[in-house]
C-alpha cells in the first residue's frame, strides 16, 4: 500500500504540481492571444513581449517596495505590485493600437499585414524591455518559499517521497481560477462581454446591431494586457525573469490557442493543460515510478522516458503542428477562416 | 525620379556608408559588415522567392538556414572512422526501420477509409515504430556519442572541401522544405506561419539535442576555410613583399586579404543568384507566380495547378536559404545551434525583404546590406547618442552607466520602428516591385 502511495505522491511531486503551475501560466497568455484573435482577427507575435514588457514593470515595482521595506510575507511582494503591471501594459497596448493597429483595421487589412507588424511592434517591446531591465536573469520573488517541504512531507507521512509545494506554484493556479471565472462571468453576463462575443462571432451582424467596434477592440486590448501581465508575473515568479524566455513561451501559447481552438476562450484554458501537461508527461522518467508499482521482477532497467529533457519545448511545438495538420480548428472547432 | 536612376543611387548611398565605415572606423570592420550583408542578401532573396513572388508566409527561415549549416560540417569534417563502426550499422538499421514503419502508415491509410479508425491505426502504428527503432537507435547513438566525446562524438563527415557544401546545403534544405511544404503548404496563411515557426525551432531543437549527428550543443569548431589563413599568409614571401608595396602593416594586410577572399567569393553567389532569379522573374513562370500570388482562384481556372507551384517555390527558396546558412557557417568555422534564434536567423530575413521592397530581387538584396549594415552600426551609434544626452551627467552617475550599457539593445527598437514606418509609409518598400500592364 505504501508502494502505491508512494507512486501517487512521486507523480503530483513531478508531473502533476508543475504541470498544474505551468498549464495555468500558459491558460492565462494563450486567453490574451485568442480574445485578439478574435475581435482583431490576428494572431499577435507580440503577446509574449508584451508579458514580459508587464512583468518588468511589476519587477521594478517590487524593488521599490521592497527597498521601502514593504513586504507581505508568507506572500511575494510581487502581488502588490501586479495592477501597476497591468495598467501599463494596458497602456501600452492601448498606445501601440492607436498608432499601428487602428491605420489596418480601418483599412480591413489582410491578416498577413497585421501579424507582420506585430513582429514589428515585437521588436520594439523586446527592445524596450532589454533597454529598461537588460537581457539578464532577474529574481523577485520573496516571502515564504514552499507551502509544504519534501522533507516535512516525509516526516509527517512516513513515505519514501515527499511532496514539495512552492508558495508561488500555489499562487499561480490560485490567481488564474479567480481570473479565469471572472473572465468568464463578464463575457457571459456582462453586456459588453456579449457585445464581445457577438463582435467575434460576426462582426457584421454585431455591428448592425449597434455594437461599437472601438469599444469592443478597447476592451479586447485591456483584458489581453491585464492577462498577459499577470501571466508573465506568475511565470516570473514560479521559474525566473528573462526577457529571451518570455519571447520563447510565444509558441507553446500559440500551441495552446490552436489546440483548443483559434479565437474561443474556453478552449484556450484547456489547451494550456493540454500542452502544458503533454511537455511534463513526455519527457518525465518513468523508472521509479513503475518501480513502486510493479513486482520487483517486472522493474524495467530503462528510464522509460518518451522523449529526453532536452526536447520539453519541442514536445508543444510537435502539438501545434500536428493539431494544424490533423484539425486545425482545434479541439473545440474554432474560427477556420 | 525615375526608377532607372533612382536605383543605382541607392545601391550608391549603401557602397557610400560601407567606405565611411571603412575610413571611419576600419577596414576590417567593413569588410567583416560586408560579407555578412552579402550572405544576408542571398538569404533574403530566398525568402523573397517565397513571399514576394508567391505570397507564403514563411517563419521559418531559421531552419533552413541551420539546415544548410549543418551540410558545411557534413561536407567538410573529416569521417569519424571508429564511430561509424560502432554505431554504424545499428543506425542504418533505425534509418531503414523509419522508412519501413513510414510505408507501413502509408500502405495502412489507403487501404482503411477515412475515419476514426484510420486515425487510430495511425497513431498505433507511428507509436509502435517509434519504440521499434529505439531498440537500435538509443545504443547507436550512444555509442557514437561516447567515442572521444570532447572531440570528436559524432559520426563526423565526408572529408571534402567546404565550398562543395554550399550546393549541398542547397539541396538538404530543399529537401526538409519539401517535406514540410508537403504537411503545411495547404495551411491558410497565418496558420502557416505559426507551424513554419514551430517546425523551424523543432529542426533546431534536433540539431541542438542530436549529438552524434553534429555534437549539438557541444558546436563543432574548426571547419576547414576555403581561402588561405592569415598565419600561412604572413610566412609568404610574396605576401610580405606585396604588404610592404601597398605600404601596409602584413598583419593587417592578410587579415583584409582573407575576408576579401571571402567577399568575393559570397559576391559570386549573390551574382549568380541575382542573375537566375531576375531571369525567372521575368519569364513566363514568373508571370505565372505573381498571377497565382494575386489570385489564387483565377490562377486555378486558368488551369494553373497552385498547390504544385507553391510546393516548388517553396523548394526553391528554401535552398538558397540552405546556400546562405551554409556560407555563414563556412564564414564562422563553427557549427553551433545554440546561436540560432528567430530573431537574428528568421524575422531580421523578414524585415530585409519587406524593407527592400518585396517581390523586387534587386530590393531584397538592398534591403539585406541595408538592414545588416543598420543591425550592426546601430550598437556604436547608440553608444554614442547616449554619450552624448547622458554628457551632462557625472560619469559616476548610475544612470549614465545604466544607459550606455544598454544603447546596444537600441537596435532592437531601431529596427521595429524601422519596419513600422516602412509599412505604413511605404508598403511596397525601397525599390517597389516593378508592375507590368
Amino acid at each position: 500500500m505504501t508502494d502505491f502511495l508512494d507512486a501517487v505522491v512521486l507523480i503530483t511531486n513531478y508531473v502533476l504540481v508543475p504541470g498544474l503551475a505551468y498549464g495555468s501560466q500558459l491558460a492565462l497568455g494563450a486567453l490574451g492571444v485568442t480574445i485578439i484573435y478574435g475581435i482583431l482577427r490576428f494572431a499577435n507575435f507580440a503577446h509574449g513581449d508584451l508579458m514580459a514588457f508587464g512583468t518588468m514593470v511589476v519587477i521594478l515595482m517590487t524593488w521599490w517596495f521592497q527597498s521601502m521595506g514593504v513586504s507581505i510575507a508568507p506572500l511575494p511582494v510581487a502581488l502588490l505590485a501586479l495592477p501597476f503591471g497591468m495598467a501599463a501594459a494596458i497602456v501600452m497596448s492601448l498606445g501601440t493600437d492607436r498608432l499601428v493597429y487602428r491605420f489596418y483595421r480601418r483599412r480591413r487589412a489582410p491578416a498577413v499585414i497585421y501579424i507582420l507588424t506585430s513582429i514589428g511592434v515585437m521588436f520594439v517591446m523586446n527592445g524596450i524591455v532589454r533597454f529598461i531591465i537588460g537581457p539578464d536573469d532577474r529574481r523577485f520573488t520573496d516571502g515564504a518559499r514552499f507551502i509544504i517541504k519534501a522533507r516535512e512531507f516525509k516526516e509527517a507521512t512516513g513515505l519514501h517521497e515527499g511532496l514539495a509545494i512552492k508558495v508561488t506554484q500555489a499562487i499561480t493556479v490560485l490567481v488564474t481560477v479567480v481570473v479565469v471565472v471572472a473572465l468568464f462571468r463578464f463575457l457571459q453576463k456582462s453586456r459588453t462581454g456579449k457585445a464581445m462575443r457577438a463582435y467575434s462571432d460576426n462582426e457584421d451582424l454585431a455591428l448592425l446591431s449597434g455594437v461599437s467596434p472601438e469599444r469592443v477592440v478597447f476592451f479586447a486590448w485591456v483584458i489581453a494586457a491585464s492577462l498577459a501581465a499577470i501571466a508573465g508575473t506568475l511565470y516570473g515568479l514560479d521559474k525566473s525573469f528573462k526577457p529571451f524566455t518570455y519571447f520563447n513561451i510565444l509558441l507553446p501559447i500559440f500551441a495552446s490557442v490552436i489546440v483548443g481552438g483559434i479565437g474561443h476562450p474556453l478552449g484556450a484554458v484547456v489547451g494550456g493543460f493540454v500542452i502544458a501537461f503533454s511537455e511534463v508527461t513526455v519527457t518525465y522518467a518513468y523508472k521509479k515510478f513503475l518501480r513502486y508499482l510493479l513486482p520487483d521482477s517486472w522493474a524495467p532497467d530503462s528510464l522509460v522516458q518518451f522523449l529526453s529533457t532536452d526536447y520539453k519545448f519541442a514536445v508543444s511545438f510537435v502539438i501545434l503542428v500536428v493539431v494544424l495538420l490533423v484539425r486545425p480548428t482545434g479541439i473545440f472547432r474554432g474560427k477556420s477562416s | 525620379m525615375s526608377p532607372s536612376l533612382r536605383n543605382p543611387l541607392l545601391f550608391l548611398a549603401m557602397a557610400t556608408m560601407l567606405a565611411a565605415v571603412g575610413f571611419g572606423q576600419s577596414w576590417q570592420v567593413a569588410l567583416t559588415i560586408l560579407n555578412l550583408c552579402l550572405i544576408s542578401a542571398v538569404m533574403a532573396l530566398g525568402l523573397n522567392m517565397q513571399w514576394g513572388y508567391a505570397g507564403l508566409f514563411n517563419v521559418g527561415v531559421m531552419g533552413f538556414a541551420a539546415v544548410g549549416g549543418l551540410a558545411t560540417v557534413l561536407v567538410s569534417k573529416a569521417p569519424v572512422g571508429e564511430a561509424w563502426a560502432v554505431g554504424g550499422w545499428r543506425l542504418a538499421a533505425s534509418a531503414a526501420l523509419l522508412l519501413a514503419t513510414a510505408a507501413v502508415v502509408v500502405i495502412v491509410r489507403r487501404w482503411l477509409g477515412p475515419g476514426p479508425i484510420r486515425s487510430l491505426a495511425t497513431a498505433a502504428l507511428v507509436i509502435a515504430g517509434y519504440f521499434i527503432i529505439r531498440i537500435f537507435y538509443d545504443p547507436a547513438t550512444e555509442a557514437i556519442e561516447a567515442v572521444n566525446s570532447a572531440k570528436t562524438g559524432y559520426l563526423g563527415g565526408l572529408g571534402l572541401p567546404v565550398i562543395i557544401s554550399w550546393p549541398i546545403g542547397g539541396v538538404l534544405a530543399a529537401g526538409v522544405a519539401w517535406f514540410i511544404g508537403k504537411v503545411a503548404l495547404g495551411l491558410r496563411s497565418d496558420y502557416f506561419a505559426i507551424a513554419t515557426l514551430g517546425i523551424s525551432e523543432i529542426v533546431i531543437a534536433i540539431l541542438k539535442n542530436e549529438d552524434w549527428l553534429a555534437r549539438g550543443v557541444k558546436n563543432v569548431t574548426g571547419i576547414v576555410r576555403p581561402v588561405p589563413r592569415e598565419i600561412n599568409l604572413q610566412g609568404d614571401i610574396w605576401f610580405n613583399n606585396f604588404a610592404t608595396w601597398l605600404g601596409m602593416d602584413v598583419i593587417e594586410a592578410s587579415s583584409i586579404f582573407v575576408k576579401l577572399c571571402y567577399a568575393a567569393l559570397f559576391l559570386a553567389v549573390l551574382l549568380f543568384v541575382v542573375a537566375l532569379s531576375e531571369r525567372a522573374l521575368n519569364s513566363p513562370w514568373g508571370r505565372m507566380m505573381r498571377a497565382i500570388r494575386d489570385n489564387e482562384d483565377a490562377a486555378e481556372a486558368m488551369g494553373k495547378d497552385v498547390a504544385r507551384r507553391h510546393l516548388q517555390i517553396f523548394i526553391i527558396g528554401s535552398a538558397v536559404i540552405g546556400i546562405a546558412g551554409a556560407m555563414l557557417v563556412t564564414l564562422d568555422g563553427q557549427f553551433t545551434p545554440g546561436t540560432y534564434q528567430p530573431l537574428r536567423f528568421t524575422f531580421i530575413i523578414w524585415i530585409m525583404v519587406i524593407i527592400g521592397g518585396s517581390g523586387n530581387n534587386w530590393g531584397s538584396v538592398l534591403g539585406g546590406f541595408l538592414v545588416w549594415f543598420v543591425w550592426i552600426e546601430a550598437e556604436p551609434a547608440g553608444l554614442w547618442l547616449m554619450d552624448m544626452i547622458t554628457s551632462g551627467l557625472d560619469d559616476t552617475s548610475p544612470l549614465r552607466t545604466h544607459l550606455i550599457n544598454a544603447a546596444p539593445h537600441m537596435r532592437l527598437i531601431i529596427m521595429g520602428v524601422i519596419l513600422l514606418l516602412v509599412m505604413r509609409f511605404s508598403p511596397r518598400g525601397l525599390i517597389p516591385e516593378v508592375m507590368r500592364r
